[in-house]
Protein backbone atom coordinates (compact mmCIF):
# COMPACT_ATOMS: atom_id res chain seq x y z
CA UNK A 1 0.00 0.00 0.00
CA UNK A 2 2.58 2.16 1.02
CA UNK A 3 4.32 1.29 -1.89
CA UNK A 4 1.33 2.02 -4.34
CA UNK A 5 0.79 5.28 -3.07
CA UNK A 6 4.51 6.18 -3.02
CA UNK A 7 4.71 5.47 -7.11
CA UNK A 8 1.44 7.81 -7.18
CA UNK A 9 3.26 10.94 -5.60
CA UNK A 10 6.57 10.18 -8.04
CA UNK A 11 3.82 10.27 -11.29
CA UNK A 12 2.99 13.61 -9.95
CA UNK A 13 6.36 14.92 -10.34
CA UNK A 14 6.85 14.64 -14.02
CA UNK A 15 3.55 16.09 -15.06
CA UNK A 16 4.31 19.57 -12.56
CA UNK A 17 7.88 19.67 -14.47
CA UNK A 18 6.07 19.54 -17.86
CA UNK A 19 3.91 22.65 -16.75
CA UNK A 20 6.91 24.48 -15.45
CA UNK A 21 9.31 23.54 -18.62
CA UNK A 22 6.15 25.12 -20.54
CA UNK A 23 5.27 28.17 -18.56
CA UNK A 24 9.21 28.42 -18.90
CA UNK A 25 9.16 28.49 -22.61
CA UNK A 26 5.66 30.26 -23.21
CA UNK A 27 7.46 33.75 -22.39
CA UNK A 28 10.77 32.62 -23.63
CA UNK A 29 10.34 31.63 -26.97
CA UNK A 30 6.79 33.91 -27.88
CA UNK A 31 8.33 36.13 -30.76
CA UNK A 32 9.79 39.52 -29.73
CA UNK A 33 12.06 40.25 -26.58
CA UNK A 34 10.30 39.24 -23.53
CA UNK A 35 11.84 42.02 -21.82
CA UNK A 36 10.25 44.49 -24.15
CA UNK A 37 6.72 42.32 -23.81
CA UNK A 38 7.17 42.31 -19.60
CA UNK A 39 8.15 46.26 -20.15
CA UNK A 40 5.52 47.24 -22.52
CA UNK A 41 5.90 48.94 -25.80
CA UNK A 42 6.25 52.42 -24.42
CA UNK A 43 8.97 51.35 -22.02
CA UNK A 44 12.28 53.39 -22.20
CA UNK A 45 15.34 51.46 -22.86
CA UNK A 46 16.99 51.47 -19.42
CA UNK A 47 12.79 50.20 -18.19
CA UNK A 48 13.50 47.31 -20.20
CA UNK A 49 17.23 46.86 -19.60
CA UNK A 50 16.37 46.76 -15.92
CA UNK A 51 13.44 44.08 -16.51
CA UNK A 52 15.98 41.79 -18.58
CA UNK A 53 18.45 42.03 -15.50
CA UNK A 54 15.85 41.18 -12.46
CA UNK A 55 14.46 38.22 -14.89
CA UNK A 56 17.90 36.81 -15.77
CA UNK A 57 17.11 37.27 -19.30
CA UNK A 58 20.73 38.37 -19.91
CA UNK A 59 21.82 34.90 -19.32
CA UNK A 60 21.75 32.09 -22.11
CA UNK A 61 18.37 29.81 -22.01
CA UNK A 62 20.19 26.69 -20.17
CA UNK A 63 21.30 28.83 -17.66
CA UNK A 64 17.50 30.73 -17.26
CA UNK A 65 16.25 27.40 -16.95
CA UNK A 66 17.99 25.91 -14.22
CA UNK A 67 17.68 29.19 -12.10
CA UNK A 68 13.87 29.10 -13.07
CA UNK A 69 13.28 25.76 -11.75
CA UNK A 70 15.83 26.03 -8.44
CA UNK A 71 13.42 28.67 -7.90
CA UNK A 72 10.21 26.84 -8.68
CA UNK A 73 11.30 24.03 -6.34
CA UNK A 74 11.79 26.38 -3.72
CA UNK A 75 8.81 27.89 -4.19
CA UNK A 76 10.08 31.46 -4.94
CA UNK A 77 8.24 33.14 -7.67
CA UNK A 78 9.56 36.41 -7.80
CA UNK A 79 8.19 39.50 -7.80
CA UNK A 80 4.96 41.30 -9.17
CA UNK A 81 6.08 43.90 -12.00
CA UNK A 82 3.70 46.37 -11.41
CA UNK A 83 3.11 46.30 -7.76
CA UNK A 84 6.48 45.28 -7.14
CA UNK A 85 5.25 42.48 -4.21
CA UNK A 86 5.95 38.41 -3.89
CA UNK A 87 4.05 36.50 -6.70
CA UNK A 88 2.85 33.96 -3.76
CA UNK A 89 1.91 37.06 -1.32
CA UNK A 90 -0.41 38.33 -4.12
CA UNK A 91 -2.15 34.59 -4.63
CA UNK A 92 -2.48 34.70 -1.16
CA UNK A 93 -4.39 37.53 -0.78
CA UNK A 94 -6.70 37.00 -3.40
CA UNK A 95 -7.70 33.26 -2.41
CA UNK A 96 -10.12 33.53 -0.38
CA UNK A 97 -12.70 34.84 -2.76
CA UNK A 98 -12.12 32.12 -5.27
CA UNK A 99 -12.48 29.36 -2.47
CA UNK A 100 -15.63 30.40 -1.26
CA UNK A 101 -16.84 30.63 -5.29
CA UNK A 102 -15.08 27.04 -5.41
CA UNK A 103 -16.14 24.99 -2.17
CA UNK A 104 -20.02 26.37 -2.46
CA UNK A 105 -20.66 25.43 -6.49
CA UNK A 106 -19.32 21.99 -5.60
CA UNK A 107 -21.52 21.23 -3.02
CA UNK A 108 -24.02 23.07 -5.20
CA UNK A 109 -23.48 20.22 -7.85
CA UNK A 110 -22.95 17.15 -6.03
CA UNK A 111 -25.78 18.22 -3.80
CA UNK A 112 -28.25 18.65 -7.72
CA UNK A 113 -26.01 16.56 -10.36
CA UNK A 114 -26.03 13.66 -8.49
CA UNK A 115 -29.09 12.68 -7.86
CA UNK A 116 -30.15 14.17 -11.45
CA UNK A 117 -27.56 11.65 -12.85
CA UNK A 118 -29.06 8.43 -10.26
CA UNK A 119 -32.87 9.79 -11.53
CA UNK A 120 -32.11 9.53 -15.11
CA UNK A 121 -30.54 6.41 -15.20
CA UNK A 122 -33.23 4.83 -12.92
CA UNK A 123 -35.96 6.38 -15.31
CA UNK A 124 -33.86 5.57 -18.22
CA UNK A 125 -35.19 6.88 -21.82
CA UNK A 126 -38.21 8.30 -19.33
CA UNK A 127 -39.19 11.64 -19.07
CA UNK A 128 -37.31 12.43 -16.11
CA UNK A 129 -34.29 10.68 -18.25
CA UNK A 130 -35.03 13.33 -21.12
CA UNK A 131 -34.96 16.32 -18.92
CA UNK A 132 -31.61 15.83 -17.29
CA UNK A 133 -29.95 15.43 -20.45
CA UNK A 134 -31.57 18.13 -22.22
CA UNK A 135 -30.57 20.38 -19.24
CA UNK A 136 -26.43 18.55 -19.85
CA UNK A 137 -26.45 19.48 -23.37
CA UNK A 138 -27.53 22.99 -22.55
CA UNK A 139 -25.23 23.34 -19.95
CA UNK A 140 -22.29 22.25 -22.17
CA UNK A 141 -23.60 24.79 -24.79
CA UNK A 142 -24.47 27.72 -23.38
CA UNK A 143 -21.54 29.83 -21.86
CA UNK A 144 -21.08 30.48 -18.56
CA UNK A 145 -21.10 34.98 -19.12
CA UNK A 146 -24.53 34.34 -21.04
CA UNK A 147 -25.68 32.41 -18.00
CA UNK A 148 -24.22 35.01 -15.51
CA UNK A 149 -25.97 38.00 -17.22
CA UNK A 150 -29.03 36.21 -18.05
CA UNK A 151 -29.38 35.98 -14.21
CA UNK A 152 -28.03 39.15 -12.73
CA UNK A 153 -30.81 40.66 -15.34
CA UNK A 154 -33.76 38.44 -14.07
CA UNK A 155 -33.16 38.41 -10.81
CA UNK A 156 -30.77 40.68 -9.62
CA UNK A 157 -31.83 43.79 -11.90
CA UNK A 158 -35.13 43.36 -12.75
CA UNK A 159 -36.62 41.15 -9.71
CA UNK A 160 -34.11 42.97 -6.79
CA UNK A 161 -33.66 39.57 -5.21
CA UNK A 162 -29.78 39.46 -5.15
CA UNK A 163 -27.08 41.74 -5.26
CA UNK A 164 -25.85 42.73 -8.77
CA UNK A 165 -21.99 42.01 -7.99
CA UNK A 166 -19.68 41.96 -5.46
CA UNK A 167 -17.84 40.10 -3.23
CA UNK A 168 -18.43 39.67 0.72
CA UNK A 169 -16.07 38.09 2.79
CA UNK A 170 -18.17 35.03 5.06
CA UNK A 171 -16.15 36.17 8.04
CA UNK A 172 -17.26 39.52 8.32
CA UNK A 173 -21.01 39.08 7.18
CA UNK A 174 -22.03 35.21 6.61
CA UNK A 175 -25.70 36.11 5.16
CA UNK A 176 -23.98 38.58 3.31
CA UNK A 177 -21.44 36.52 1.75
CA UNK A 178 -24.13 34.07 0.83
CA UNK A 179 -26.34 36.42 -0.90
CA UNK A 180 -23.71 37.76 -2.81
CA UNK A 181 -22.00 34.13 -4.00
CA UNK A 182 -25.14 32.21 -4.64
CA UNK A 183 -25.81 34.15 -8.07
CA UNK A 184 -21.64 33.18 -9.58
CA UNK A 185 -22.01 30.08 -8.05
CA UNK A 186 -25.48 29.07 -9.93
CA UNK A 187 -23.36 30.41 -13.42
CA UNK A 188 -20.09 28.11 -12.75
CA UNK A 189 -22.18 25.07 -11.25
CA UNK A 190 -24.56 24.46 -14.31
CA UNK A 191 -21.36 23.65 -16.82
CA UNK A 192 -20.12 21.49 -14.33
CA UNK A 193 -23.29 19.89 -13.14
CA UNK A 194 -23.89 18.87 -17.04
CA UNK A 195 -20.45 17.06 -16.97
CA UNK A 196 -21.41 15.36 -13.42
CA UNK A 197 -24.84 14.87 -14.55
CA UNK A 198 -24.16 13.09 -17.50
CA UNK A 199 -21.33 10.90 -15.99
CA UNK A 200 -23.46 9.90 -12.89
CA UNK A 201 -26.29 8.93 -15.26
CA UNK A 202 -23.38 6.64 -17.61
CA UNK A 203 -21.96 4.93 -14.68
CA UNK A 204 -25.10 4.23 -12.74
CA UNK A 205 -26.54 2.63 -15.55
CA UNK A 206 -23.21 0.51 -16.42
CA UNK A 207 -23.97 -0.71 -12.88
CA UNK A 208 -27.33 -1.65 -13.21
CA UNK A 209 -26.61 -3.79 -15.69
CA UNK A 210 -24.41 -6.09 -13.30
CA UNK A 211 -24.64 -9.07 -11.52
CA UNK A 212 -25.25 -8.26 -7.78
CA UNK A 213 -27.91 -5.76 -9.02
CA UNK A 214 -29.43 -8.63 -10.46
CA UNK A 215 -28.90 -10.53 -7.37
CA UNK A 216 -30.62 -7.38 -5.44
CA UNK A 217 -33.40 -7.87 -7.13
CA UNK A 218 -33.90 -11.39 -7.47
CA UNK A 219 -33.76 -11.06 -3.55
CA UNK A 220 -37.09 -9.17 -4.02
CA UNK A 221 -35.15 -5.57 -3.18
CA UNK A 222 -36.71 -2.32 -3.38
CA UNK A 223 -35.99 -0.71 -6.63
CA UNK A 224 -35.21 2.74 -4.77
CA UNK A 225 -33.15 0.92 -2.54
CA UNK A 226 -31.02 -1.06 -5.53
CA UNK A 227 -30.27 2.42 -6.82
CA UNK A 228 -29.26 4.42 -3.80
CA UNK A 229 -27.13 1.51 -1.71
CA UNK A 230 -26.17 -0.73 -4.33
CA UNK A 231 -25.89 1.21 -7.91
CA UNK A 232 -24.71 4.63 -6.46
CA UNK A 233 -21.93 3.80 -3.82
CA UNK A 234 -20.38 1.51 -6.76
CA UNK A 235 -20.63 4.18 -9.43
CA UNK A 236 -19.25 6.52 -6.39
CA UNK A 237 -15.04 6.08 -7.98
CA UNK A 238 -16.08 7.25 -11.60
CA UNK A 239 -18.10 10.27 -10.01
CA UNK A 240 -15.17 11.20 -8.29
CA UNK A 241 -12.63 11.27 -10.37
CA UNK A 242 -14.69 13.07 -12.76
CA UNK A 243 -15.38 15.60 -10.57
CA UNK A 244 -11.47 15.45 -10.17
CA UNK A 245 -10.76 16.16 -13.52
CA UNK A 246 -13.26 18.85 -13.69
CA UNK A 247 -12.01 21.01 -11.47
CA UNK A 248 -9.96 22.05 -14.56
CA UNK A 249 -12.74 23.15 -16.06
CA UNK A 250 -14.17 24.99 -12.71
CA UNK A 251 -10.98 26.87 -12.76
CA UNK A 252 -11.79 27.99 -16.65
CA UNK A 253 -14.63 29.09 -15.02
CA UNK A 254 -13.65 30.71 -12.44
CA UNK A 255 -11.64 32.96 -14.48
CA UNK A 256 -14.83 33.97 -16.55
CA UNK A 257 -17.59 33.89 -13.47
CA UNK A 258 -15.33 36.15 -11.24
CA UNK A 259 -14.75 38.63 -14.21
CA UNK A 260 -19.04 38.68 -14.78
CA UNK A 261 -19.53 39.47 -11.04
CA UNK A 262 -16.27 41.68 -10.65
CA UNK A 263 -15.60 38.86 -7.87
CA UNK A 264 -11.92 40.09 -6.11
CA UNK A 265 -10.45 36.24 -6.55
CA UNK A 266 -7.59 34.53 -8.63
CA UNK A 267 -9.49 34.40 -11.53
CA UNK A 268 -9.38 38.67 -11.60
CA UNK A 269 -6.28 38.63 -10.61
CA UNK A 270 -5.39 36.87 -13.38
CA UNK A 271 -6.88 38.43 -16.07
CA UNK A 272 -5.61 41.86 -14.28
CA UNK A 273 -1.86 40.30 -14.72
CA UNK A 274 -2.53 39.53 -18.46
CA UNK A 275 -3.80 43.08 -18.85
CA UNK A 276 -1.36 44.75 -17.18
CA UNK A 277 1.50 42.65 -18.71
CA UNK A 278 2.59 41.18 -15.25
CA UNK A 279 3.74 37.89 -16.27
CA UNK A 280 5.64 37.11 -13.10
CA UNK A 281 2.24 36.96 -11.85
CA UNK A 282 0.87 35.37 -14.70
CA UNK A 283 3.63 32.29 -14.34
CA UNK A 284 2.90 32.02 -10.70
CA UNK A 285 -0.94 31.79 -11.70
CA UNK A 286 -0.76 29.61 -14.01
CA UNK A 287 1.43 27.05 -11.83
CA UNK A 288 -0.72 27.32 -8.78
CA UNK A 289 -3.71 26.43 -10.52
CA UNK A 290 -2.01 23.33 -12.27
CA UNK A 291 -0.80 22.65 -8.86
CA UNK A 292 -4.14 22.45 -7.12
CA UNK A 293 -5.58 20.71 -10.11
CA UNK A 294 -2.66 17.54 -10.07
CA UNK A 295 -2.34 17.89 -5.78
CA UNK A 296 -6.55 17.19 -5.94
CA UNK A 297 -6.21 14.40 -8.52
CA UNK A 298 -3.85 12.70 -6.84
CA UNK A 299 -5.46 13.21 -3.43
CA UNK A 300 -8.38 11.45 -4.85
CA UNK A 301 -6.22 8.52 -6.55
CA UNK A 302 -4.91 8.19 -3.12
CA UNK A 303 -7.81 7.60 -1.22
CA UNK A 304 -9.20 5.44 -3.66
CA UNK A 305 -6.46 3.19 -3.23
CA UNK A 306 -6.91 3.03 0.71
CA UNK A 307 -10.40 2.89 0.44
CA UNK A 308 -11.62 0.68 -2.39
CA UNK A 309 -8.96 -2.58 -2.40
CA UNK A 310 -9.84 -3.57 -5.87
CA UNK A 311 -8.23 -0.40 -7.50
CA UNK A 312 -4.35 -1.27 -8.02
CA UNK A 313 -2.67 1.00 -10.60
CA UNK B 1 -32.43 16.89 -37.95
CA UNK B 2 -33.91 19.81 -36.34
CA UNK B 3 -30.05 20.78 -35.26
CA UNK B 4 -28.80 20.12 -38.64
CA UNK B 5 -31.08 22.63 -40.07
CA UNK B 6 -30.05 25.06 -37.32
CA UNK B 7 -26.56 24.69 -37.82
CA UNK B 8 -27.45 24.92 -41.79
CA UNK B 9 -29.25 28.71 -40.69
CA UNK B 10 -26.53 30.16 -38.09
CA UNK B 11 -23.87 28.97 -41.00
CA UNK B 12 -25.38 30.00 -43.86
CA UNK B 13 -26.40 33.32 -42.45
CA UNK B 14 -23.30 33.79 -41.86
CA UNK B 15 -21.81 32.77 -45.60
CA UNK B 16 -24.03 35.26 -46.45
CA UNK B 17 -24.32 38.35 -43.77
CA UNK B 18 -23.50 41.15 -46.41
CA UNK B 19 -26.40 39.84 -48.29
CA UNK B 20 -29.15 39.83 -45.72
CA UNK B 21 -27.89 42.75 -43.81
CA UNK B 22 -27.05 45.83 -45.46
CA UNK B 23 -25.95 47.56 -42.36
CA UNK B 24 -21.85 47.81 -42.21
CA UNK B 25 -21.35 45.94 -38.96
CA UNK B 26 -18.08 48.78 -38.73
CA UNK B 27 -19.98 51.92 -39.20
CA UNK B 28 -20.87 54.38 -36.17
CA UNK B 29 -23.34 56.27 -36.37
CA UNK B 30 -23.73 57.92 -32.57
CA UNK B 31 -27.40 59.02 -33.72
CA UNK B 32 -28.05 55.27 -33.19
CA UNK B 33 -26.95 54.76 -29.88
CA UNK B 34 -28.63 52.32 -27.77
CA UNK B 35 -31.62 51.78 -29.86
CA UNK B 36 -34.26 49.42 -28.83
CA UNK B 37 -34.28 46.04 -31.55
CA UNK B 38 -36.73 47.46 -33.92
CA UNK B 39 -37.77 46.78 -37.70
CA UNK B 40 -34.88 49.11 -38.47
CA UNK B 41 -32.20 47.62 -36.13
CA UNK B 42 -33.26 44.02 -35.98
CA UNK B 43 -31.17 42.92 -32.65
CA UNK B 44 -30.62 46.89 -31.79
CA UNK B 45 -27.70 49.11 -31.71
CA UNK B 46 -24.55 49.55 -29.17
CA UNK B 47 -22.73 52.71 -27.73
CA UNK B 48 -21.39 53.05 -31.02
CA UNK B 49 -24.98 52.96 -33.00
CA UNK B 50 -23.82 50.20 -34.49
CA UNK B 51 -26.19 47.14 -35.63
CA UNK B 52 -25.74 44.01 -33.25
CA UNK B 53 -27.99 42.27 -36.31
CA UNK B 54 -24.88 42.79 -38.95
CA UNK B 55 -22.17 42.68 -36.35
CA UNK B 56 -23.95 38.95 -35.24
CA UNK B 57 -24.12 37.83 -38.52
CA UNK B 58 -20.22 39.13 -39.42
CA UNK B 59 -19.25 37.55 -36.32
CA UNK B 60 -20.78 34.24 -37.39
CA UNK B 61 -17.60 34.49 -40.26
CA UNK B 62 -15.02 34.73 -37.86
CA UNK B 63 -16.44 32.73 -34.79
CA UNK B 64 -17.45 29.34 -36.79
CA UNK B 65 -13.95 29.79 -38.85
CA UNK B 66 -11.81 30.25 -35.23
CA UNK B 67 -13.75 27.22 -33.90
CA UNK B 68 -13.50 24.76 -37.51
CA UNK B 69 -9.55 25.76 -38.34
CA UNK B 70 -9.17 25.38 -34.46
CA UNK B 71 -10.57 22.04 -34.17
CA UNK B 72 -8.90 20.68 -37.85
CA UNK B 73 -5.37 21.48 -36.12
CA UNK B 74 -6.01 19.76 -32.92
CA UNK B 75 -7.13 17.08 -34.65
CA UNK B 76 -4.25 16.53 -36.89
CA UNK B 77 -1.79 16.92 -34.07
CA UNK B 78 -3.57 15.38 -31.73
CA UNK B 79 -3.55 12.44 -34.13
CA UNK B 80 -0.22 12.91 -34.88
CA UNK B 81 0.80 12.52 -31.34
CA UNK B 82 -1.84 9.80 -30.91
CA UNK B 83 -0.70 7.59 -33.27
CA UNK B 84 3.14 8.27 -32.13
CA UNK B 85 2.47 7.05 -28.62
CA UNK B 86 0.51 4.42 -29.68
CA UNK B 87 2.92 2.85 -31.67
CA UNK B 88 6.61 3.47 -30.07
CA UNK B 89 6.81 2.90 -26.67
CA UNK B 90 9.65 5.17 -25.89
CA UNK B 91 8.13 8.00 -28.03
CA UNK B 92 5.07 6.97 -25.65
CA UNK B 93 6.73 7.88 -22.19
CA UNK B 94 7.52 10.92 -23.52
CA UNK B 95 4.70 12.29 -24.80
CA UNK B 96 2.35 10.82 -23.01
CA UNK B 97 4.06 13.26 -20.04
CA UNK B 98 4.09 16.36 -21.60
CA UNK B 99 0.15 15.70 -22.68
CA UNK B 100 -0.50 15.22 -18.71
CA UNK B 101 0.80 18.65 -18.01
CA UNK B 102 -0.64 20.00 -20.57
CA UNK B 103 -4.07 18.81 -19.36
CA UNK B 104 -3.13 20.16 -16.38
CA UNK B 105 -2.94 23.46 -17.47
CA UNK B 106 -6.71 25.11 -17.45
CA UNK B 107 -7.18 25.34 -20.94
CA UNK B 108 -8.86 29.21 -21.02
CA UNK B 109 -5.66 30.05 -18.88
CA UNK B 110 -3.46 28.75 -21.34
CA UNK B 111 -4.92 30.53 -24.30
CA UNK B 112 -5.56 33.61 -22.68
CA UNK B 113 -1.75 33.68 -21.64
CA UNK B 114 -0.72 32.10 -25.26
CA UNK B 115 -2.32 35.38 -27.14
CA UNK B 116 -1.37 37.81 -24.62
CA UNK B 117 2.18 36.79 -25.17
CA UNK B 118 1.87 36.53 -28.61
CA UNK B 119 -0.45 39.13 -29.74
CA UNK B 120 -4.16 38.51 -30.76
CA UNK B 121 -4.76 37.88 -34.89
CA UNK B 122 -6.21 35.04 -36.56
CA UNK B 123 -3.26 32.56 -35.93
CA UNK B 124 -2.52 32.86 -32.94
CA UNK B 125 -6.06 32.79 -31.65
CA UNK B 126 -6.42 29.70 -33.69
CA UNK B 127 -3.17 28.24 -31.82
CA UNK B 128 -3.79 28.92 -28.21
CA UNK B 129 -7.23 27.40 -28.56
CA UNK B 130 -6.21 24.65 -30.32
CA UNK B 131 -3.00 23.82 -28.11
CA UNK B 132 -5.58 22.75 -24.70
CA UNK B 133 -7.44 20.57 -26.74
CA UNK B 134 -4.15 18.48 -28.63
CA UNK B 135 -3.98 16.40 -25.75
CA UNK B 136 -7.28 14.89 -25.64
CA UNK B 137 -7.58 13.90 -29.05
CA UNK B 138 -3.85 11.84 -28.52
CA UNK B 139 -5.38 10.23 -25.64
CA UNK B 140 -8.45 9.23 -27.55
CA UNK B 141 -6.05 7.81 -30.75
CA UNK B 142 -3.40 6.64 -28.71
CA UNK B 143 -6.04 4.23 -26.52
CA UNK B 144 -7.59 3.41 -30.39
CA UNK B 145 -3.91 2.07 -31.29
CA UNK B 146 -3.38 -0.04 -28.53
CA UNK B 147 -6.39 -2.14 -28.81
CA UNK B 148 -5.99 -1.72 -32.84
CA UNK B 149 -3.06 -3.72 -32.91
CA UNK B 150 -4.25 -6.37 -30.95
CA UNK B 151 -6.81 -7.32 -34.12
CA UNK B 152 -6.26 -10.22 -36.18
CA UNK B 153 -6.21 -8.43 -39.30
CA UNK B 154 -3.36 -6.23 -37.51
CA UNK B 155 -1.47 -8.92 -36.91
CA UNK B 156 -1.87 -10.44 -40.28
CA UNK B 157 -0.63 -7.33 -41.83
CA UNK B 158 2.75 -7.77 -39.52
CA UNK B 159 2.94 -11.19 -40.73
CA UNK B 160 2.96 -10.38 -44.14
CA UNK B 161 5.93 -7.59 -42.84
CA UNK B 162 4.43 -4.96 -44.20
CA UNK B 163 6.15 -2.01 -43.27
CA UNK B 164 4.93 -0.23 -39.77
CA UNK B 165 3.83 3.43 -41.37
CA UNK B 166 1.78 1.36 -43.71
CA UNK B 167 -0.01 -0.98 -41.05
CA UNK B 168 -0.56 2.41 -39.05
CA UNK B 169 -1.59 4.41 -42.05
CA UNK B 170 -3.73 2.08 -43.83
CA UNK B 171 -4.75 -0.31 -41.17
CA UNK B 172 -5.09 1.34 -37.86
CA UNK B 173 -5.94 5.16 -38.99
CA UNK B 174 -9.38 4.15 -40.62
CA UNK B 175 -10.16 2.77 -37.30
CA UNK B 176 -9.73 5.53 -35.48
CA UNK B 177 -11.83 7.97 -37.78
CA UNK B 178 -15.15 7.16 -36.22
CA UNK B 179 -14.41 8.58 -32.77
CA UNK B 180 -12.11 10.97 -34.24
CA UNK B 181 -15.37 12.55 -35.82
CA UNK B 182 -17.19 12.14 -32.92
CA UNK B 183 -14.58 14.47 -30.81
CA UNK B 184 -14.11 16.59 -33.72
CA UNK B 185 -17.55 18.21 -33.44
CA UNK B 186 -17.24 18.20 -29.80
CA UNK B 187 -13.56 20.37 -30.21
CA UNK B 188 -15.58 22.62 -32.45
CA UNK B 189 -18.60 23.00 -30.18
CA UNK B 190 -15.65 23.98 -27.57
CA UNK B 191 -13.50 25.67 -29.86
CA UNK B 192 -16.11 28.44 -30.77
CA UNK B 193 -16.72 28.83 -27.16
CA UNK B 194 -13.28 29.25 -26.31
CA UNK B 195 -12.98 32.54 -28.74
CA UNK B 196 -15.75 33.27 -27.14
CA UNK B 197 -14.32 33.36 -23.55
CA UNK B 198 -10.98 34.88 -25.20
CA UNK B 199 -13.05 37.87 -26.64
CA UNK B 200 -15.29 38.26 -23.14
CA UNK B 201 -12.11 38.75 -21.19
CA UNK B 202 -10.53 41.34 -23.46
CA UNK B 203 -7.52 39.15 -25.22
CA UNK B 204 -9.71 38.30 -28.44
CA UNK B 205 -9.97 39.71 -32.04
CA UNK B 206 -9.81 43.83 -32.12
CA UNK B 207 -12.86 45.47 -32.08
CA UNK B 208 -12.61 46.31 -35.90
CA UNK B 209 -13.06 42.66 -36.57
CA UNK B 210 -16.30 41.53 -35.18
CA UNK B 211 -16.49 38.04 -33.45
CA UNK B 212 -19.49 36.81 -30.95
CA UNK B 213 -16.84 36.98 -28.84
CA UNK B 214 -15.83 40.74 -28.56
CA UNK B 215 -19.53 41.87 -29.78
CA UNK B 216 -20.39 40.52 -26.32
CA UNK B 217 -17.18 41.53 -24.47
CA UNK B 218 -18.12 45.23 -26.00
CA UNK B 219 -21.77 44.76 -24.56
CA UNK B 220 -21.09 44.06 -21.08
CA UNK B 221 -20.14 47.87 -20.86
CA UNK B 222 -23.56 48.76 -21.58
CA UNK B 223 -25.44 45.52 -19.92
CA UNK B 224 -27.81 47.41 -17.95
CA UNK B 225 -28.61 49.68 -20.10
CA UNK B 226 -28.73 48.04 -23.33
CA UNK B 227 -29.17 44.27 -22.42
CA UNK B 228 -29.64 43.14 -25.76
CA UNK B 229 -25.86 43.84 -26.94
CA UNK B 230 -25.12 40.82 -25.21
CA UNK B 231 -28.61 38.69 -25.88
CA UNK B 232 -28.70 38.65 -29.20
CA UNK B 233 -25.09 37.50 -29.93
CA UNK B 234 -25.14 35.42 -27.00
CA UNK B 235 -28.12 33.58 -28.29
CA UNK B 236 -26.36 32.84 -31.41
CA UNK B 237 -23.16 31.67 -29.59
CA UNK B 238 -25.57 29.51 -27.47
CA UNK B 239 -27.55 27.87 -30.44
CA UNK B 240 -24.59 26.81 -32.38
CA UNK B 241 -22.58 25.28 -29.52
CA UNK B 242 -25.60 23.63 -28.81
CA UNK B 243 -26.78 22.00 -32.05
CA UNK B 244 -22.78 21.00 -32.72
CA UNK B 245 -22.76 19.25 -29.35
CA UNK B 246 -26.42 17.60 -30.51
CA UNK B 247 -25.01 16.57 -33.51
CA UNK B 248 -21.73 15.30 -32.10
CA UNK B 249 -24.19 13.00 -29.46
CA UNK B 250 -25.76 11.70 -32.18
CA UNK B 251 -22.85 10.91 -34.31
CA UNK B 252 -21.20 9.42 -31.33
CA UNK B 253 -24.44 7.13 -31.02
CA UNK B 254 -24.36 6.32 -34.77
CA UNK B 255 -20.70 5.64 -34.83
CA UNK B 256 -19.61 4.09 -31.52
CA UNK B 257 -20.59 0.59 -31.58
CA UNK B 258 -19.90 -0.22 -28.40
CA UNK B 259 -22.73 2.34 -27.05
CA UNK B 260 -25.38 1.24 -29.37
CA UNK B 261 -24.99 -2.44 -28.53
CA UNK B 262 -25.99 -1.06 -24.54
CA UNK B 263 -28.89 0.71 -26.29
CA UNK B 264 -30.11 -2.82 -27.72
CA UNK B 265 -29.56 -4.36 -24.35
Amino acid sequence: MARLIFTRLLAAIPVMLVVATFVFLLLRLSPGDPAIVIAGEHASQQQIESVRMALGLDQSLVVQYVLWMSQMASGDFGNSVLSRQPVLSLIADRLEPTLVLATVTIILTVLLAVPMGAIAAWNRDGWRDRVVMTFAVIGFSVPSFVIGYTLVLLLAINAKLLPVQGYVSPFADPWGSLRHVILPAITLSIVFMALISRVTRASILEILGEDFIRTARAKGGHEKRILWKHALPNAAVSIVTVIGLGIATLISGVVVTESVFNIPGLGRLTIDAIQGRDYPVVQGLILVFSFVYVLINLTIDIIYLIVDPRIRY
Amino acid sequence: MMALVMLGLVIGSAILASWISSADPLSISPRFRYRLPSSEFLFGSDQFGRDIFSRVLHGGQISLMVGFLSAVLAAFFGTLAGLLAGSFRLIDQILMRVMDGLMAIPNVLLAVAIVSLVGPSLVSIVVAICIPEIPRVARLIRAMVLTLREEPYVFAAVSMSIPRWKILLRHVLPGCVAPLVVQFSYMFASAILSEAVLGFLGVGFPSEIPSWGNVIAEGRTAFQRAPWCILFPGIFLSITVLTVNILGDRLRDLLDPRISASRAR
